[in-house]
């Protein structure tokens, strides 16, 4: 059974195709990269997916059934979960109360049992308390557990992301950028994050521009040119693909 | 028939184009400092009542207008130097900031004025002139025609004019027009200027027809952000339909449904259009880019 | 004390019962006991209020509208009905619901100035039927409400009576209010204010956390009005008006966002600051509205919030009291 299945996919935005009739599938268990020039619609892609937008046309299936136009709530309750590169982080919350916003849906959530601080509820959030200290741990925040959200620096947040996402449990993890804006002692650190969670069986998307990174963890590789499939393959054959050596070249993005 | 629907019309028009000014007020203020400028409408009070109280120290009207358009302007000059610089501040507060300069105006109006309702001469008579059977004011025409100027001039000024350029340019990017030079803080007392006195003349237009006095602000201010918000902020095209359609639903509803539900009526269009098309008429349709 | 009141859970329940035990000590007469009972009303508006606006960081310039429905249900069901208030009561909270869960899902889509301009027009809408209706409401000229509010043949009737009831309907509030924004459904609730994204993703169905709380606040609003309707025995559309809407949110803004504590000093202060202002006779409102000014400008976050940072910044600072 594949877990995530992309048909014909498409998105318009008043003409312009940010993403067009595009297939590809990925099978449980594995790292999967997605990569391409800047514009090539890498983000767009994971908001199809996630439910953020609507394609135009074409249809997403998870578990081979039809998930189209689901609401990203119903999706992340399905089992999908991801992080953003333009950081969505609750600054008016504290560190810990973002990651534990990740289980959410674990909680039972009801208006009237939190109303009435039932023994459930307040049970419930101290186990997820401690799960998620140890999950901000697991990405390394140790160290900022008790931190409000808006003190911490830029690569927190966005480890802070992905300690967000692992706390849903999901089974397919989409994670946008995670080593942008680090330095290459953090891109390490997260690539073993990312070893780590996969080693779990949790199943990874990455879009990532950090070759490197990439090349090295992934075991499966798709690359996207102006909204369409340039390539895809093993790293190793797509390091070899002419076509991908010609849209990067003239990019600042070189193959380590 | 055909007097009854000239007379409706007219009669939308003629609080459409206030509106329009008030919106238009909005715009500028918003596209500037993305404040929204709930004492707006009080711009539109100071523009009457100090015309009136002016007019009544024995100053010619043309030189009460003046001096009226002067008060308001440095009201709202005031009004930029102690909103803007709040920083950090949520939209919500910023809204009570305004709201709260907005009970200020109206108070101080109240204290140096009076809380008695109060007239203008109308520019050029009062005998209604016949057009098509229905009878309109003089009066109308002038509100019509300076408004039709003002948007003109306003055109000119933004399209023509490197400071109105800049004042465009400030309003799509803060930081950039600051980088090229642009001075943001002259850009911002000229936007708060500009509304103010729009929203003056407003006030010395409309109030030989419906009169002023401390509180009409309120209602204007409203059906000002009613135009603003129909036409989609910050677009200037958008506050002048949105203005219009606001008076012509209210005049056409007053006449052929209920004129104690005119104002209900408006309001709940504006409430369809917004379910429908939620950032207005004219609006940026916006992808949300995350 | 302060300290106390702006930390979230602290003893500051605690503070408020002392709080309200005691205040009765220094009432000289009757108008103190007015003024009490009038925060006590305020506060609990704005507490459910502060949940949509604070909290989800929802906008609503329309709440007066739910608040005078409520009182007027009251009014006019146990008036030319008979029916007894406490039905009477729930019988205009369930209607209000019914109409805030109808309008609330088109309504909240919208963000931002947007919202503000929808709820100030439902608000708008409501006040004008109360005007124009005047078979029903009375019209512009209000209604008398003559029937005492009681239960199981319990009644309040004097200001005391009002005072310990609306009193302990406060306290309950602010005691499950403070569980709700502690609970994961609170967390949900922050978060769509944080980002609305990022809650879905991890599987918040934030239209419907938004919905709930939209119903919630207006449901008490209805609740507060049906009492204040019996407590003043008289209404008006002024109930409904927009200005009336703006207090509501002036208190919730003023005391503090986000802030349980905030609403009720908000509260306070929004209705025992214009009885001293008057003082100031014709100079009144335009005091008033510097006050105002001056508060958000100087507090942008609001009273309690910018309080308890400036408190905690003194605890940090070398040589100040060290934090607890």
């Amino acid at each position: 059974m594949t877990l995530l299945k992309v048909d014909d996919l498409s998105k318009e935005f008043g003409g312009v195709h940010a993403i067009e009739d595009l297939s590809f599938v990925i099978e449980p268990g594995t790292i999967h990269a997605i990569i391409g020039p800047n514009g090539a619609g890498k983000t767009t892609l994971f908001n199809l997916i996630t439910g953020v937008y609507t394609p135009s046309a074409g249809e997403v299936y998870l578990d081979d059934r039809p998930v189209t136009g689901k609401a990203p709530f119903e999706l992340a309750r399905a089992g999908m979960s991801r992080t953003f590169q333009n950081l969505q982080v609750c600054l008016n919350m504290s560190a810990l109360d973002n990651v534990m916003l990740g289980r959410h849906m674990h909680l039972k959530p009801g208006f009237v049992s939190g109303l009435l601080r039932l023994p459930g509820v307040v049970r419930r959030d101290r186990e997820a308390r401690q799960m998620c200290a140890g999950l901000m741990d697991f990405v390394g925040l140790g160290n900022h557990i008790h931190a409000a959200a808006d003190s911490l620096p830029y690569g927190a947040l966005k480890r802070l992301e992905i300690a967000r996402a692992l706390a849903a449990e999901p089974r397919l993890l989409l994670l946008d950028e995670p080593a942008a804006g680090l330095n290459s002692a953090e891109t390490r650190e997260i690539d073993a994050v990312i070893q780590k969670v996969a080693e779990r069986g949790v199943t990874v998307v990455l879009v990532e521009h950090d070759m490197k990174l990439v090349m090295g963890i992934s075991d499966h590789v798709l690359v996207l040119d102006y909204g369409r499939k340039l390539a895809e393959g093993r790293p190793q054959d797509i390091r070899a693909n002419p076509d991908v050596i010609a849209a990067y070249l003239g990019t600042a993005h070189a193959f380590a | 028939m055909l007097a009854e629907l000239v007379q409706f019309l007219f009669a939308g028009l003629t609080a459409g184009a206030i509106y329009a000014l008030v919106g238009l007020g909005f715009g500028l203020i918003y596209n500037a400092s993305h404040v929204i400028n709930f004492a707006q409408g009080e711009f539109v009070m100071l523009g009457g009542m100090t015309t009136v109280f002016a007019a009544a120290a024995g100053l010619p009207l043309a030189a009460a207008v003046a001096v009226a358009i002067l008060v308001t302007v440095a009201a709202g000059l005031a009004l930029e130097m102690v909103a803007v610089p709040t920083r950090n501040a949520s939209v919500v507060t910023l809204i009570i900031i305004t709201i709260g300069a907005s009970i200020s105006y109206r108070g101080a109006a109240q204290a140096f004025f009076d809380k008695q309702f109060h007239t203008l001469p109308s520019f050029s008579g009062e005998d209604p002139i016949d057009f098509l059977g229905a009878a309109i004011l003089p009066q109308t025409l002038w509100v019509l025609g300076i408004t039709v100027l003002i948007v003109i001039a306003l055109q000119l000024f933004f399209h023509r004019t490197l400071l109105g350029k800049a004042v465009l340019a400030t309003s799509h990017n803060r930081l950039a027009a600051r980088l090229v030079g642009i001075n943001v803080q002259l850009v911002l007392l000229l936007s708060f200027g500009l509304s103010a006195a729009l929203g003056a003349i407003a006030g010395v237009l409309i109030t030989p027809i419906t009169s002023t006095n401390f509180e009409v602000g309120i209602m204007l201010g409203l059906k000002g952000f009613c135009a603003a918000i129909l036409g989609g902020l910050g677009s200037g095209v958008g506050a002048v339909v949105g203005g219009l359609l606001v008076g012509l639903i209210e005049a056409f509803g007053a006449g052929y449904i209920s004129s104690e539900y005119k104002d209900a009526m408006a309001f709940g269009i504006i409430l369809l259009v917004l379910f429908f098309m939620p950032s207005g008429l004219f609006g940026k349709r916006t992808t949300e880019r995350v | 004390m302060l300290k106390v009141l702006a930390s979230p859970r602290g003893g500051g329940l605690l503070v408020l019962i002392v709080l309200i035990a005691l205040l009765p000590l220094g009432f000289q007469n009757n108008f103190h006991y007015d003024v009490a009972i009038r925060v006590g009303f305020n506060a609990i508006v704005v507490v459910g209020l502060n949940l949509l606006i604070g909290y989800a960081g929802q906008i609503s310039l329309g709440h007066a509208g739910f608040l005078a429905l409520g009182a007027y249900a009251s009014a006019i069901l146990t008036g030319s009905h008979d029916w007894p208030p406490v039905l009477a009561m729930l019988t205009g909270a369930v209607g209000v619901g019914l109409l805030a869960f109808v309008v609330a899902r088109p309504v909240l889509r919208l963000k931002g100035h947007y919202l503000a301009m929808a709820t100030l027009g439902m608000g708008m809408i409501i006040a004008i039927v109360l005007n124009t209706e005047s078979q029903l409401t009375g019209g512009p000229d209000g209604m008398s409400v003559w029937v005492s509010f009681g239960v199981a043949g319990l009644e309040a009737n004097t200001p005391r009576q009002w005072y310990w009831l609306v009193g302990a309907l406060l306290v309950v509030w602010v005691w499950l209010a403070l569980n709700l924004i502690d609970s994961p459904f609170g967390r949900a609730l922050k978060a769509v204010h944080g980002s609305e994204v990022a809650a879905e993703v991890v599987g918040v169905d934030t239209t419907s956390v938004k919905v709930t709380v939209f119903v919630v606040s207006a449901v008490v609003a209805s609740l507060v009005g049906s009492l204040s309707a019996h407590y003043i025995s008289f209404i008006s559309p002024q109930e409904a008006s927009f200005f009336h809407s703006i207090e509501l949110v002036i208190m919730a803004v003023l005391g503090g966002m986000a802030s349980i504590y905030g609403s009720l000093v908000g509260a306070a202060i929004l209705t025992v600051l214009p009885q001293v202002l008057t003082a100031f006779e014709d100079f009144e409102h335009l005091v008033f509205g510097l006050v105002m000014m001056a508060v958000m400008i100087f507090m942008p976050k609001g009273i309690v919030p910018s309080l308890g940072l400036w408190l905690a910044g003194r605890a940090r600072r070398p040589g100040g009291e060290a934090a607890p």
